[in-house]
């Protein structure tokens, strides 16, 4: 997965303004508990991914984070004995001891799956929609070496996944059996590090042992899509903020599961999931 | 005014057994157009490395002597402060592009050099222009192919227009198009732009006409500094490994002076009366003199012991193909074809190299007919197993020591029986790549089909023979070989039949003296000196003709110059340059 430019809003807005809507869903996923609130954020990620034309890359994140998500569900029961409503008794189990399954950590553990499937989303829209290389520049003047090191740590990646590939085909190509995971291991180790001294080496004749903090130049004008993005953001960090200090959408899973689903709960998710898709209604200017 | 200055500079790498570059001395003045020649292993990169100062200061080691770079010395200025004065390229673009947008590449530089946004939007611009990449600027440098990614690391290289760049063979992964191109840019930026370029090579024959001074390197020291043609005549006495096919042609013919390029072998041909002046323009193009003095190999009647043709065993063995592709297509995911209905059938015991551009699809039929891909549609069987050597040797290479990694018999083979107890990592590039290939091959029978996936990245001439010695046994031992390659003296080394691939289809099939003496970018520079003629590919072949036309028949248009071959040019001692 990786950024590539297409011809979106989302994609023309610039890297703060991507950032800022991305973090605005995942900070409300964290901010409530509530199943209602939580779908309304996977749904606007997905949404805002879909119109920006990443929706595959953002269906992959979702087959990659659906085994999590059902791996916390499952676990959370197991190992939580807070709840009142049993629905499974275990008995003795192996390790676990006396075990029964409560439907209060049984939803908990649900909740738990969405928020990180929500988290993942979101992280998803902005891998695949902000411009890293514009993110190091944000950050270049807080920090420039350590932001470069993390935009450099995250090119690596697909470079490292193409080099493991190789070596497993190369692998696939000796007769006889196999070396073993350890070698194996020991071999992509290896080879990662010669990657990281080439890189390194590259990066000193590009003059990055000697950078220099850059001169404050004219700040580029924001555009129509840097504005409408951000306003989207605010207004969802706004939202989120506004409802859980107003105590709307407060769901209590221990001991006893009670929700407040009422109509301020439900206009709540409706305008988070409409208010960062409405910056998609202006196309103009996009490629 | 001098841009780079070695003056009694040693330097041995930390752990080195002994000097990789031993009391070097020589000056580079602005707006040379330097190539760098030697064996591998030789200094080579480490010159170029000590230029860009990566040594000492990123690999460590010990230095002796002085080297400045544009003034600047290198002892108390690391590659960051010299990077504003010179440009370094490397051999693998993959590991030099940085940043994930080309435009953002090409800003990097300039960038940490403090520049104003100003400024680096139009070195930005600048440079994309000059290499043609300014179509290139939004993409992802993920998306990029082997030449383009080449391409904008030498923009990286060249943006904020340096004084100096150092190029340490950046065609080794390029297709002779691309390659040339490269080396074409290159010269029009050293015109151009003034640009003192150092590039170090080994397919001389490709960058010789460009450079205007060599300078050859054996066992860390200065074995030669002279011009090209002065270079060719110390090659031949000092160094026959670096001479190149063109200038053994002549030499072998009893011509000279040693050609450094196409064009001026063919003018000393045409001189001495063995190729025919071009045709005025409108004149009846046929029957051509050339024609007639060497017959084409196409439809002539083969030497007894001549490699059979794939065509002739096709008739004499339909059923009996160590490898068959039936309308064999590879799509990607997104639907887009890398290969199309490939028909194509191996004999055993046939050598077979696999050309086209990067991108043509040479490296997924080699996975397909390995059994590492599943076609979309259409069928590849083998009479046995396959056995194939990925492009890099590095990635079989898994354990500690060269024993462990293949059997002995395998080893032996191979000819590092000699080696068991080292680090495979400890090898040379050769030498690697041997093992790899003991390592594809083990202790089981010979396989019926032995692919190579780019055998020869990197090597030099010598090596290159030895490769191509190696892989004639394993031939005739009844493996068939498929060999996927960029470099036509080495395909015409090993190969009896070339498949020309195009995307995604072979445009061309055929022996190997019809393929590559009929074309340009796919013909060894002995077919490009003859224009194809008598199907000569390699220098002993070529001079034979020419001796033989020479010897046989009147001088076509000859020149008086013809009757007095031209005194040899003197390469300049190296010691006087000084």
């Amino acid at each position: 997965m990786g950024y590539r430019r297409r011809a979106s809003p989302l994609h023309a807005a610039r890297a703060a303004a991507g950032s800022a809507l991305c973090g605005a869903l995942v900070l409300t996923a964290l901010l409530f508990d509530d199943p209602l609130v939580l779908g309304a954020v996977i749904a606007a990620a997905l949404a805002a991914g879909a119109l920006a034309g990443v929706w595959p890359q953002l269906r992959r994140a979702l087959l990659f984070a659906l085994p999590f998500t059902l791996a916390i569900a499952l676990l959370n029961p197991l190992v939580t004995e807070q709840g009142v409503t049993v629905i499974w008794r275990f008995g003795e189990l192996p390790l676990l001891g006396d075990r029964d399954i409560t439907l209060e950590a049984v939803v908990y553990g649900l909740l738990l799956g969405l928020r990180a499937l929500a988290v993942i989303v979101s992280f998803a829209l902005f891998s695949a929609t902000v411009d890293p290389d514009q993110l190091l520049r944000l950050f270049r003047r807080v920090s420039f070496r350590s932001a470069l090191t993390a935009t450099l740590a995250t090119r690596m990646v697909p470079v490292l996944q193409r080099d493991g590939q190789r070596i497993a085909d190369a692998q696939r190509c000796r007769p006889g059996p196999p070396p073993s995971r350890l070698t194996l291991v020991r071999a992509v180790t290896a080879g990662a590090l010669d990657r990281a001294v080439e890189v390194a080496a590259a990066l000193e004749v590009r003059g990055y042992g000697a950078a220099r903090r850059p001169p404050r130049g004219a700040a580029a004008p924001w555009s129509r899509h840097d504005l409408a993005f951000t306003g989207a953001a605010a207004a969802v960090v706004a939202l989120a903020l506004g409802a859980r200090l107003a105590g709307v959408a407060s769901f209590e899973v221990y001991p006893r599961i009670v929700a407040s689903w009422d109509a301020a709960t439900l206009l709540l998710c409706a305008a988070l999931v409409v208010v960062p898709l409405l910056p998609f209604l202006d196309r103009r200017g996009i490629e | 005014m001098t841009v780079l200055a070695f003056e009694h500079f040693s330097y041995t790498y930390p752990g080195g057994g002994g000097p990789a570059l031993d009391d070097v001395t020589v000056t580079i003045e602005d707006g040379e157009f330097v190539l760098l020649a030697g064996r591998s292993g030789e200094g080579k990169s480490t010159l170029l490395r000590a230029g860009s100062g990566l040594v000492p200061h990123f690999h460590g080691g010990e230095v002796t002597g002085e080297l400045t770079v544009a003034g600047l010395d290198v002892r108390s200025h690391g590659p960051g402060q010299l990077a504003a004065v010179v440009g370094t390229l490397f051999q693998d673009p993959e590991t030099q592009v940085v940043m994930g947008t080309v435009r953002s590449e090409l800003a990097f530089p300039l960038e940490n050099r403090g520049e104003s946004p100003a400024a680096v939007a139009r070195g930005v611009e600048e440079a994309a222009l000059a290499l043609g990449v300014a179509h290139l600027l939004e993409r992802p440098t993920h998306e990029l192919s082997g030449g383009e990614l080449q391409r904008v690391a030498l923009g990286a290289a060249l943006a904020g227009r340096p004084r100096l760049v150092l190029l340490d063979e950046p065609t080794s992964q390029l297709d002779p198009v691309a390659g040339d191109e490269l080396i074409g840019l290159l010269r029009r930026l050293n015109e151009e732009w003034g640009t003192t370029i150092v590039l170090a090579e080994h397919r001389l024959e490709r960058c010789l006409a460009a450079a205007d001074r060599v300078l050859a390197l054996a066992g860390g020291r200065l074995a030669c500094d002279a011009p090209p043609a002065g270079f060719l005549t110390w090659a031949a006495e000092s160094a026959p490994a670096l001479e190149t096919p063109g200038a053994r042609l002549l030499r072998r013919a009893g011509l000279a002076p040693a050609p450094i390029g196409v064009k001026q072998a063919r003018a000393t041909l045409r001189a001495a009366g063995a190729l025919p002046s071009p045709p005025p323009p409108g004149a009846d193009p046929a029957p051509a003199a050339e024609e007639r003095q060497f017959p084409p190999t196409r439809g002539a009647t083969p030497a007894p012991d001549s490699p059979p043709s794939h065509r002739r065993l096709r008739l004499r063995s339909d059923n009996s193909a160590a490898l068959r592709t039936k309308s064999l297509w590879s799509e990607l995911p997104d639907g887009r074809a890398i290969l199309r209905a490939v028909d194509l059938r191996l004999q055993p015991g046939e050598r077979v190299a696999l050309m086209g551009r990067n991108g043509a699809g040479k490296s997924t039929l080699l996975r397909h007919a390995a059994g590492l891909a599943q076609p979309t549609r259409g069928t590849v069987t083998a009479a046995g197993r396959v056995a194939l050597l990925l492009q890099n040797p590095n990635d079989y290479l898994v354990h500690e020591h060269v024993r462990d990694e293949a059997p002995a018999a395998a080893l032996e083979a191979a000819g590092l029986a000699a080696h068991a107890d080292r680090h495979p990592r400890d090898l040379s590039g050769g030498e690697r790549q041997r093992l790899a290939l003991a390592i594809v091959l083990g202790d089981e029978q010979p396989p019926a089909v032995l692919c190579l996936d780019e055998p020869t990245r990197g090597m030099d001439r010598a090596h290159k023979a030895d490769l191509a010695a190696l892989l004639s046994r394993f031939a005739s031992a009844g493996s068939a070989l498929l060999v996927a390659t960029h470099d036509p003296e080495f395909a015409a080394a090993f190969a009896d039949r070339v498949v020309l691939l195009g995307d995604g289809r072979p445009i061309a099939d055929g022996p190997v003296a019809e393929v590559l003496a009929g074309g340009w970018y796919f013909a060894t520079e002995t077919a490009r000196i003859l224009g194809g003629a008598g199907g000569a590919l390699d220098p002993e072949t070529g001079a034979a003709l020419v001796r033989e036309r020479l010897a046989s028949a009147p001088p076509l248009a000859a020149s008086p110059a013809a009757a007095t071959p031209a005194p040899p040019a003197a390469p300049i001692p190296t010691e006087a340059r000084r």
